[in-house]
């Protein structure tokens, strides 16, 4: 059987994208902010992030969890 | 003068026919992929894989469910969908989605229940896996039908009934299917996926600018429904928000048309390049489109009974064609995506039940003839219960995305975990399906101090439990028995190799 190295660096980063995706630090405030409450500006900053990061991952970790060491 | 009424039905019906025709048309002038497609090529082109699979956030559920649930409870939807298809869903591209991929080309599957029926040397369960599919595809079809319905009659203030625009959907997606084949359509779903994303930005365009800016709004939503603009309340509560972003992911990877698409790409440039663009897709797409749902809401929008709130705003706000055009719009996005759905359905149908149980010689043309007959007479199906109305879009696609998403887990594992056993697939599939049905249709029973097949446990979402139920059978029974001679337990595991 192939060895398949997970790489548990990008599973608490994967983690941490999801977590945080909804504010919850930002639970029951209601601040508004250029007309949009200011959680939905976290949310939508925090998607491009997690575009920043996906794109990363993809270019330099790609197969990893998936595709063994000995291809 | 030509009335309101008329111009709203000249509108929609125009463009629906003139989507079908480009479709048509589009199918004829370029490359034979999507052919390629029906017949288990292994050939899907990059913009065209991306494009199909973005185009399935293209439905009911997100132009009109989403607005609605955002009109009626507020704007935490945006949440909900974005961690659901823009982290989690990207997440499971990876996860689910390149490894099929893998283990698709290595083996020649083109379907979920084909993989699993080979890796664990059963027909059976290629069968069972085929069956659940079909089954919680009906009610999302469904939701289509309803979604048109109760557009039509927001947008023509009920002169036009719920059944005629339910019935107007149908007809053209077996249209759709009838005309063009059973082909997927997968230009016809990029050019109105790109079309409603722009039309949606300039809608809330317009409203912000009719109705003073989108400062003036968030006023009127202070004055009026000041807790739509906190984060949390009402329906919106943590579990609620992480139940429902976690079962529709993980159902949205399981459904046929999505799943399927995880086996034909080229080449894993496509799934690599469409990896990081989900998160901002997600945002320009649900964004906007819920927005406008929360501000009705605030400017004190009445919906009728029974119809959708963003025909009924837009009706109120910008002219009579534009909030026509955006509705034709949608429903010709929902109606491609349907396509899409029944054709991936249609091929379930075929490859995983009618020909290794009824007829295993059947000719292609028989097949495909057969195929069609079915799709027309789902889709018929489909409309009568749609006249029902058993829920909101939103319930209804909930009840559908959580049936798929038992069957992730188990997936998961035998797609990871070498170890897991035909016996340890049966369990935890159908224990979950048969603990999931029992909470879609028992009513709820009061025990002592608990209910029994209420919507939650300890507050939490029974799809979920479902799912928890689903993982722990399957590892746990696989642990405890032994593999059938018949299965390859290496199947998913050796002799991968990347591109």
């Amino acid at each position: 059987m192939t060895r398949v190295r997970i790489d548990y660096r990008w599973v608490a980063v994967f983690a941490i994208l999801v977590t945080f995706a909804v504010p919850w630090f930002l639970w029951g405030d209601s601040r508004v902010f250029a007309g949009l409450p200011l959680w939905l500006w976290w949310h939508i900053g925090w998607m491009g992030l997690t575009a920043v990061v996906f794109h990363l991952f993809a270019r330099t970790a790609w197969d990893r969890g998936i595709v063994g060491e000995g291809r | 003068m030509v009335s309101a009424l008329g111009i709203q039905l000249g509108v929609v019906g125009a463009y629906l026919v003139v989507a079908l025709a480009v479709g048509l048309l589009a199918y004829r002038l370029t490359s034979r992929d999507a052919e390629d497609y029906y017949l288990a090529g292994r050939s899907i082109g990059t913009v065209v894989l991306l494009f199909t699979t973005f185009a399935t956030l293209l439905s009911a559920f997100t132009f009109f469910g989403g607005p609605d649930l955002a009109y009626r409870a507020g704007p935490e939807w945006i949440l909900v969908m974005g961690v659901m298809d823009g982290v989690l869903f990207a997440i499971l591209w990876y996860v689910v989605g390149y490894k099929q991929w893998l283990v698709g080309r290595a083996h020649g599957y083109v379907t979920l229940g084909e993989m699993l029926g080979d890796r664990f040397g059963s027909t059976r369960l290629r069968a069972v896996v085929a069956g659940i599919s079909l089954f919680w595809l009906f009610p999302y079809v469904m939701l289509q039908q309803m979604g048109a319905g109760e557009a039509i009659v927001g947008l023509t203030n009920g002169m036009v009934p719920y059944w005629a625009g339910a019935a107007g959907i149908t007809v053209f997606m077996i249209a759709y299917v009838v005309i063009a084949g059973l082909r997927g359509v997968a230009w016809t779903d990029t050019l109105q996926g790109l079309f409603m994303l722009g039309v949606v930005w300039l809608a809330v365009g317009w409203v912000a600018t009719a109705a003073g800016g989108p400062t003036a709004l968030s006023n009127a939503l202070a004055t009026n429904n000041p807790e739509f603009l906190s984060l949390g309340g009402g329906v919106y509560s943590p579990q609620f928000i992480i139940s429902s972003a976690v079962t529709i992911a993980f159902g949205v990877a399981m459904f046929p048309q999505i799943n399927q698409r995880f086996f034909v790409a080229k080449s894993s440039a496509v799934l690599k390049r469409s990896f990081a663009l989900w998160p901002v897709l997600v945002v320009l797409l649900f964004v906007p489109a819920f927005i406008l749902g929360t501000w009705a809401a605030g400017l004190g929008i009445s919906v009728p009974e029974g119809a959708n709130v963003l025909p009924v705003l837009l009706n109120e706000y910008t002219p009579v064609w534009f909030a026509a055009l955006v509705i034709a719009g949608a429903m010709a996005a929902m109606m491609s995506s349907s396509d899409s759905m029944l054709l991936s359905g249609s091929s379930y149908f075929t490859r995983d039940l009618y020909r290794p149980f009824v007829n295993p010689d059947a000719s292609e043309a028989r097949e495909a003839w057969l195929a069609r007959i079915g799709v027309a007479l789902f889709a018929t199906l489909t409309f009568v219960a749609s006249l029902f109305r058993p829920g909101t879009l939103v319930s209804v696609g909930d009840t559908a995305f959580g049936g798929f998403a038992q069957m992730a887990l188990p997936v998961i594992v035998a797609l990871y975990w070498a170890r897991t056993t035909r016996t340890g697939m049966f369990a935890g599939v159908l224990g979950s399906q048969a603990f999931y049905l029992a909470h879609v249709f028992v009513p709820a029973i009061e025990v002592g101090s608990m209910t029994l097949f209420g919507a939650t446990y300890l507050t939490w979402d029974y799809a979920l439990w479902g799912m928890a139920l689903s993982a722990v059978l399957t590892v746990g029974v696989s642990a405890m028995t032994a593999a059938a001679p018949e299965e390859n337990q290496s199947r998913f595991t050796d002799g991968l190799r990347a591109d």
